[in-house]
């Protein structure tokens, strides 16, 4: 949670309802569990952690001026380090999700990118597993286990190639196709 | 000359001998010298024109050393059956150049391509394309018989093949008596049995399920470990991650090359969740 809103924030200061917004917008049905007391509790942790600092908007759009949140410098090398880290073999869904979303929305990196990189942790994840099934009877309980292992990173890379069709489609550039 | 005779790859055709990896010691097949098994050089096949054009395959490099396993991902449409057909030789070029061990092949002549596949190639299809009307080891002798060997020669390279790849009691079966399992094995021996420069492969477990996809990845895992030069298309990512390398097409075109096997893993603990 800490670095999504700290992710969000790379793009612009923004206000805590914003914040909420856009996370309600990228996690759908799951994002209405999420209360406004729980971004708002992250913020505060963060400012004390001195990773953003409160400011007063500079021009608002209509009404008075509120006081927004903004990344301090250590809070930008944060969301960097955060953006860089491979996740692991077992990580999140979710958080994946939400890195590729923060990725796009603050430019900081190019979300084909992400999806490319953790393809291939996933595959070499895979053929170690796949190699591993290949030596063990299917019908074994170490080849069962091997079975479990081997199609849940196949799930996880199913479902790769959707964000890879997703964010393709959203890219500045467009991809595919002639000069790109 | 042995009983069995037919070698293929080192590995010695003898019954009873399905139940392990036999070390022999490696015969290396004449083609084989260690090189490039095939090569596409700026690889492109196009469909339509004007408003219409399709690039299937657009400007593809790529070496496939002697001995390797390669398997070609990507989406639906993508380019893959088109590029394994070129490397076939079951489809031309529109640009670009195709090599099979050390030769040019794109340019040559329908005779001598189709000698040339029914020589160097051996193909294995999605569907199985097996002759209905001939029994499993008719089909696996009848390549044999077309390149030139005796019917002797055909029958024992086929009953050596069948054993091989584990359906060797279903000898006499016609492919309907067979299961989708036992009728791709025996499509995997009819592509071994001129003992091709390269196996191509298009979706081999596309119409199988998961134990008859096992029992195929374990005979490409014997195949590799054996040396024979080996391109799967498929857009499963389990067959996929047991080849040596995997490149992913996209709209016909490289987009990434990964090198697996060898260290650098996660290793399995983690897999498992203990290092958590
Ligand atoms: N004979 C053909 N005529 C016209 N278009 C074709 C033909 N064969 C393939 N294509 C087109 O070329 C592209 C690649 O097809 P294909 O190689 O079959 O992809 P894949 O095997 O990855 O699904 C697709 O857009 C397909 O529609
Ligand atoms: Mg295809």
């Amino acid at each position: 949670m800490q670095d999504v809103v700290l992710a969000l924030l790379a793009k612009e200061p923004s206000h805590g309802y914003d914040l909420r917004r856009r996370l309600a917008a990228a996690l759908g049905p799951l994002g209405e569990t999420l209360n406004a007391g729980q971004v708002y509790v992250t913020l505060t942790r963060l400012e004390k952690a001195g990773l953003v600092v409160q400011e007063r908007e500079d021009a608002p759009v209509r009404g008075p001026r509120r006081k927004v949140y903004a990344l301090t410098a250590s809070g930008q090398e944060r969301v960097a380090a955060w953006l860089a880290e491979t996740t692991g073999p077992r990580a999140d869904v979710t958080e994946f999700h939400l890195k590729l979303v923060a990725a796009a929305e603050s430019g900081l990196a190019d979300p084909l990118a992400l999806v490319a990189a953790r393809r291939r942790e996933l595959i070499r994840n895979l053929a170690e597993a796949q190699r591993a099934a290949l030596a063990h009877d299917a019908n074994s309980e170490a080849g069962l286990l091997l079975e479990g292992v081997a199609l849940r990173l196949q799930a996880d890379l199913r479902w790769l190639e959707a964000c890879e069709r997703t964010w393709a489609a959203r890219a500045p550039r467009g991809k595919g196709g002639g000069d790109g | 000359m042995s009983r069995d005779g037919l070698r293929v790859r080192g590995r010695s055709q003898r019954r009873g001998a399905k139940d392990g990896p036999d070390a022999g010691p490696a015969d290396r097949h004449p083609g084989e010298a260690a090189g490039t098994a095939l090569r596409a050089v700026g690889l492109s096949r196009t469909y339509g024109r004007g408003e219409n054009l399709v690039r299937a395959v657009d400007g593809v490099d790529l070496d496939v050393p002697a001995g390797q396993t390669f398997a070609v991902t990507g989406p639906s449409g993508c380019g893959k059956s088109t590029l394994l057909q070129l490397f076939g030789g079951l489809d031309r070029p529109t640009e670009g150049e195709v090599w099979l061990g050390g030769r040019r092949v794109d340019h040559l002549g329908e005779r001598a391509l189709a000698r040339l596949r029914r020589r160097a190639v051996g193909f294995v299809f999605q569907s199985f394309h097996l002759m209905d009307e001939l029994t499993a080891a008719e089909n696996v002798e009848l390549p044999a018989l077309l390149a030139g060997a005796s019917p002797r020669t055909a029958r024992r390279r086929a009953a050596g093949l069948l054993d091989r790849v584990g359906v060797a009691d279903r000898a006499r079966h016609l492919p309907s008596k067979l299961s989708g399992g036992q009728r791709q094995r025996v499509a995997i021996a009819r592509a071994l049995v001129n003992e091709p420069l390269v196996v191509l492969a298009d979706e081999p477990t596309g119409n199988l399920d998961s134990a008859a996809t096992h029992d195929v990845l374990r005979l490409f895992d014997e195949l590799r470990a054996a040396g024979q030069t080996l391109v799967v298309v498929t857009h499963d990512e389990r067959v996929a991650a047991t080849a040596d390398r995997v490149v992913s097409l996209r709209d016909g075109a490289l987009a990434d090359d990964i090198r697996l096997g060898g260290d650098g893993g996660t290793g399995l603990g983690t897999l498992l969740g203990w290092e958590d």
